[in-house]
């Protein structure tokens, strides 16, 4: 299979000190869910919006499904990429149903196609039906949310960029969200950039996690890497600050390591693990 | 009084009809040129900053001349009737239209217009599909202002031979016929309360439409 996205030496800099992003390099095949972790202001959003061309960048090549990204017409381009952000960004005169099939209403689908899509969508998300003839202000957090995924697949787009957009709801509520997120990428397997701060969303998420730093990828790789096999100082120091002091404790990771390696332990239970004090962690090894 | 001014009204009907009339035909006229004039200025002002300010510093500006003076340098350019006062009245009426359609805009959320443009929406759709909409109670509230205000003025617009219910004022002071200016009076305040009257309750639906309010939240 190709790759969905290719970055190659992508750079990006507002002034000659104020470097966004430095040669950035990164392939995702088609299909793929990659996450794109690290701290705010580290690029991630940056890399993100350059795929859809809310940004661009200054030296290097973006090519989307193999095509050059300049050789898109940009509008055309953004109707087949899936959008969702953090804040939602829902119309506020616009029905449930009309925030959901926004994107083929500017595509010339009939209202009765895309009322139907709308009512396809919000059962993917779990919304209730009722909930279409609805504006925006009359749904909770959570929901929003949920509308904002369903507008991200309207026009079943072969790439979906999400930029934190579970980050507004309380944890349960993302939690849902996440397995539901995973469960549609498994049954339509879109190509799925998904930027987080958060190293649980990335690892529940994410079989393949990117960590970025100062603009610049300091790891490309899966969970079990991050946590067993770091290749830059940042990446500890990144996954302590988030609570997973025991990190720095090396017989406790060499303890941990053969467990996962023979599928006794899944890094969720590891990660678990890893957030609490040195003896508790002994006593339920032994 | 009151019933002398009555009696008025009964004996010279086609005289107060035939201003009344006139009175409509200056607003509409007014109405219309101030609303698309400011929409187009509103609209191209969130395009140009450097424009923005200078627009919003000169309507500003001419809002602070005393109407009698305005339509005193208006006659020496432009002459005695219709255009001189069109002129005026539109110059007035231009700040509460520019100003509110340009805040409007400028409101709208960047949440919003991020996502839209990020869902491949073009310039002009942004505009008519989600700036101008959401923009509308804003825009309604300036026309509303506008509206009533045209209707007042149009009084003035009289007194240099635009024709309006402002004659009958004129007519009253100078004839020294207190019942005529009290008539005329109240014939333009009518006009304007009614006016506004019908344009709250517009505006009332405007609002509920785009921005639910009085709508129960579930």
């Amino acid at each position: 299979m190709g790759y969905a996205i290719e970055f190659e030496h992508i750079s990006k800099s507002y002034t000659p000190e104020e470097v966004v992003l430095s040669d950035i390099n990164l392939a995702i095949e088609e299909g793929e869910l990659v996450v794109l972790l690290g701290q705010s202001g580290c690029g991630k959003t940056t890399l993100l919006k350059l795929v859809n061309k809310l940004l661009d960048f200054d030296t290097g090549y973006l090519r989307i499904h193999g095509k050059k990204l300049s050789d898109y017409n940009i509008e055309e381009l953004r109707r087949s990429i899936g959008y969702a952000i953090q804040q939602v960004g829902l119309f506020p005169h616009m029905r449930v149903w009309e925030n959901i099939s926004y994107v083929l209403k500017l595509q010339g689908v009939d209202a009765e196609q895309r009322r139907e899509r709308a009512s396809q969508l919000v059962e993917l998300v779990d919304l209730k039906q009722e909930l279409l003839m609805r504006y925006p202000r009359q749904l909770s957090g959570g929901q929003k949310q949920r509308v904002g995924v369903a507008r991200a697949l309207a026009a079943n787009p072969s790439i979906i960029l999400m930029d934190e957009p579970f980050g507004a709801v309380d944890e349960q509520t993302r939690t849902q969200l996440q397995d539901q997120l995973k469960n549609i990428h498994r049954k339509l397997g879109q190509t799925i950039l998904f930027v987080t701060h958060d190293i649980h969303e990335a690892f529940r998420l994410g079989t393949r996690i990117v960590l970025i730093h100062d603009g610049r990828i300091v790891q490309d790789g899966t969970a079990e890497d991050l946590v067993f096999r770091p290749q830059h100082p940042f990446v500890r120091s990144f996954l302590g600050k988030k609570g997973f002091s025991a990190l720095f404790d090396e017989a406790v990771l060499a303890a941990l390591y053969p467990l996962v390696l023979q599928g006794e332990l899944d890094m969720q239970g590891c990660l678990a693990l890893l957030g609490q004090k040195r003896a508790r962690i002994e006593t339920t090894l032994a | 009084m009151l019933g002398r001014i009555m009696a008025l009204y009964v004996q010279r009907f086609p005289f107060f009809l035939e201003l009344m009339g006139q009175h409509i035909v200056i607003t509409l006229i007014c109405v219309l040129i101030i609303t698309v004039a400011g929409l187009g200025l509103g609209i191209v002002m969130t395009k140009h900053v450097f424009l923005a300010a200078i627009v919003l510093r000169l309507t500003s500006f001419l809002y602070t001349i005393p109407s009698i003076a305005l339509f005193g340098i208006l006659v020496s350019i432009s002459g005695i009737g219709l255009k001189s006062a069109v002129i005026a009245i539109v110059l007035y009426g231009l700040l509460p239209m520019v100003r509110n359609t340009y805040t409007g805009l400028k409101e709208v959320s960047p949440d919003v217009l991020e996502a839209a443009v990020g869902m491949g929406t073009t310039a002009w759709q942004l505009l008519w599909n989600i700036r101008l909409p959401l923009a509308l109670p804003i825009i309604f509230s300036g026309f509303r202002t506008m509206v009533v205000m045209t209707i007042a003025l149009g009084g003035i617009a009289s007194f240099i031979g635009a024709g309006g219910l402002g004659r009958a004022i004129w007519r009253g002071i100078s004839t020294n016929f207190p019942e005529m200016t009290i008539a005329g009076s109240l014939l333009i305040a009518l006009f304007a309360i009614i006016t506004d009257l019908i344009l709250e309750v517009l505006e009332k639906g405007v609002r509920k439409r785009y921005l639910g309010e009085e709508e129960s939240h579930a």
